[in-house]
């Protein structure tokens, strides 16, 4: 089982992973979970970041996270994996994303993980929209990692 | 021939265009919809998506197809 969420409003990886857990994973079946969380900083690229407004392709961007669950369950045997992101207006402090992956052992979770996180950089349709004090800014690349 | 274009992030502000339908008799491919949509070559950094599946400057589009411009993606 694989889950896509995309969240307009603020929300706590800490319980959307446990919500997941107690409500997709059977007990005893998995016996590593790796987990990533972004959150979003008040600085980028050496300026200040007061606010951030993630702005997305509704339709796309669902279908592409899904078939980033799809490749990797391709390439890894995982049990579960669950994708949130925001979407919208965001505070520093604000979580961005949460990738979590559910495997019997620990190197397909920890690899499974970081490549979805990479995938999710480099092709899932959302644009990051910076307001500082020099005023508001499309965000053009990723940061290298 | 019907098709919706959409344009997202900094190229929806750049043209202030969010969707448009357009007759697209005598385009054949993405490219020649953003050829004819802004009066310009398509810039090598936009990506481009037909039916919300990333596509190319030369994947030919049909009848009732959704075509998408939009930046480089930075969501995570």
């Amino acid at each position: 089982m694989v889950q896509v969420i995309l969240a307009s409003q603020p929300f706590d990886p800490w319980k959307s992973l446990q919500t997941f857990q107690n409500a997709m994973l059977t007990v005893g079946s998995y016996g590593a979970t790796a987990v990533f969380v972004g959150t979003m900083r008040d600085f980028n690229e050496g300026e200040r970041v007061e606010s951030l407004f993630l702005d997305h392709y509704p339709g796309m961007t669902e279908r592409e996270l899904e078939r980033i669950l799809r490749e990797a369950r391709s390439q890894w045997e995982f049990l579960d994996a669950l994708i949130e992101h925001r979407v919208g207006e965001i505070e520093p402090g604000e979580p961005i994303v949460l990738v979590a992956v559910w495997c019997a052992h620990r190197g397909a979770a920890f690899d499974a993980c970081r490549w979805i996180m990479e995938a999710l950089k480099s092709r899932a349709p959302f644009w990051k929209k910076e307001t500082g004090p020099a005023g508001v800014r499309w965000v053009e690349r990723n940061t290298a990692g | 021939m019907t098709i919706r274009v959409r344009l997202f992030a900094s190229l929806q502000e750049k043209w202030r265009i969010d969707q448009i339908d357009l007759e697209s008799t005598g385009m054949e491919k993405v490219a020649d919809v953003w050829l004819n949509l802004t009066g310009e070559e398509l810039p090598s950094q936009v990506l481009v998506a037909v039916n919300m599946e990333y596509a190319r400057p030369d994947t030919p589009i049909k009848d009732e197809d959704e075509v998408a411009f939009f930046p480089p993606v930075t969501g995570g």
